[in-house]
């Protein structure tokens, strides 16, 4: 029973992450149909940005905003430098473009940082807390990183929901030349929407940092699991994201505990591949088929 | 006049849309743009709200040139473009599209104005927080019509409003564009395939042709001419 208790709670807590991480590719894919693989890599190196924060000053309440800031500029940043030249081309061309753009971002950190694991401190203690005698898998750093993304998804929820710029967002998102017309700059939506994916993902990162090592290929891991999340959920539902990933952090965490190690990442791939041969648009897929 | 269309040339490539087409649209009239299929009917209205841009030639809209304005640009100087297929965001709720319409009010004005298009359009009224996607043709068409009308514009585009409408849904939306006009002096730029109703409702009829204008007249005049009708308008 201890054991399926503490499992659960690495589930859910890896699950919100991962979550945050989905949601992350998901909103640039709602807005502009593209997956971003460079999104893990953004989110490394802006960890690392966060990281020499924290060593020159000590402190992670600069570390965090310095993360969250960075990963909103490098965001907008890669759209309106990278992304937009080719996002009317066809569809392979941004594909290898964030591609690129990962291979990029892990070389140029393996250069500036080194190739090499470096400490992260975490903001709060990473050990179990105590009921009774029994210590269980839920430290005060674990509780911090849960609220952390469930704060973010509120705010973001906030956002899309009851703001005219979350509005000519979602507009930008769903019908360009309608938004347009209506006198939205859809330009400017999109590059916000990179912008707080980006947020998003260095947020992502920095909590997996926390009371961990970082190294140029730390989110590699992350990254995979956030894909198959999104996919899972839909690739274009915020709710399909959160759910997606606590589901797929559960899911490993029991393979993990109950079957072994090495099968974690195999079973990510065999949800991968139930989910597109059972339904390839995801659980909560919310795009419409347009009617003409 | 209120928007005046001058000697414009627009091409994609090689193959050139619009022919030097002048036409011009006074505040308070219905114009019909008349022709088959392929005479650059919808071409015209993209290239006057700027998704096209023209080759040569001029746009005027109350005496501002906005040939080169762009599109975003478009709404705040007082020109709104409903897109052929009716251009409702199905993902978002009624309501939502008709906020969209309204960005430019201040706070509670826009309320005020999307309570004002709910007493136009009671149908939309009683589904304001449905996804558009639930409703029907005519129910979009209104929808768009008002949200366009939200911005408070001085000329409207409006591309084939009837495609895929009942005819009874179409003599409705027609009749509707019509008191508008009546009532605020909007300037409607209408473009139809469906010539026989639309010069039902118009004042002016403007008749292309392979990108050119081949005849402007009165609306009652053009429903008239038999040989024009054949030639052109296959009624």
């Amino acid at each position: 029973m201890q054991q399926f208790l503490n499992i659960t709670l690495n589930g859910l807590t890896v699950g919100f992450i991962y979550a945050a991480f989905a949601l992350c590719l998901v909103l640039i894919f709602r807005a502009t149909r593209i997956i971003n693989f460079g999104q893990g890599a953004q989110a490394m190196f802006t960890t690392y940005i966060a990281l020499e924060v924290l060593q020159r000053t000590g402190s992670y309440w600069l570390a965090l905003p310095a993360a969250l800031v960075s990963g909103f500029l490098l965001g907008a940043l890669v759209e309106r430098v990278i992304v937009r030249p080719v996002v009317n081309g066809p569809e392979i061309n941004a594909v290898i473009v964030t591609l690129g753009l990962f291979v990029g971002l892990v070389a140029l950190a393996s250069i500036i940082f080194g190739n090499t694991f470096e400490g992260f401190a975490a903001p709060f203690s990473v050990r179990g807390l105590k009921i009774g005698d029994a210590t269980i898998n839920l430290t005060p750093n674990n509780i911090f990183n849960i609220s952390a993304v469930l704060v973010a998804m509120g705010a973001l929820l906030v956002l899309f929901r009851f703001t005219s710029l979350g509005l000519q967002m979602r507009a930008s998102a769903f019908g360009q030349e309608v938004a347009r017309l209506l006198g939205v700059r859809v330009g400017r939506m999109l590059t916000l929407g990179w912008a707080l994916a980006g947020m998003f993902g260095s947020l992502a990162g920095i909590l997996i940092a926390g009371g961990g090592f970082i190294s140029p290929g730390f989110m590699d891991g992350v990254v995979v699991f956030g894909f198959v999340a999104a996919v899972l959920g839909g690739l274009d539902s915020f709710v399909g994201a959160v759910v997606g990933g606590l589901v797929l952090g559960l899911t490993t965490n029991y393979v993990q505990g109950y079957i072994g190690q090495e099968l974690q990442t195999l079973s990510a791939l065999a949800i991968l591949m139930t989910v597109l041969l059972v339904k390839p648009s995801g659980l909560f897929s919310s795009s419409v088929a347009r009617k003409v | 006049m209120v928007l005046e269309v001058d000697t414009l040339v627009t091409a994609y490539g090689p193959v050139t849309a619009l022919d030097r087409v002048t036409l011009s649209v006074p505040a308070g009239k219905v114009t019909a743009v008349l022709g088959a299929n392929g005479a650059g009917k919808t071409t015209l209205l993209r290239t006057v709200s700027g998704l096209v841009r023209s080759r040569s030639g001029t746009v005027v809209l109350d005496g501002h040139d906005i040939t080169r304005v762009r599109v975003e640009e478009m709404v705040r100087r007082g020109l709104a473009h409903v897109p052929e297929g009716r251009g409702v965001i199905a993902e978002l709720t009624v309501e939502e599209n008709l906020r969209l319409g309204g960005l430019f009010l201040k706070g509670a004005d826009a309320d005020e104005h999307i309570e004002e298009i709910y007493r136009q359009f009671p149908p939309l009224d009683s589904r304001r927080k449905l996804s558009a996607h639930t409703l029907s043709g005519g129910e979009r068409q209104m929808l768009v019509v008002g949200r366009a009308l939200l911005a408070r514009p001085k000329v409207l585009l409006l591309d084939e409003p009837s495609l895929g409408l009942a005819p009874l849904v179409v003599n409705a939306i027609f009749s509707l564009v019509r008191r508008l006009v009546d009532s605020t002096g909007l300037a409607v730029l209408l473009v139809e395939q469906n010539a026989k109703s639309a010069l039902r409702i118009a004042d002016t009829g403007v008749v292309l042709n392979l990108g050119k204008v081949v005849a402007v007249d009165d609306a009652k005049v053009l429903a008239a001419d038999e040989s024009l009708r054949r030639a052109y308008l296959g009624f």
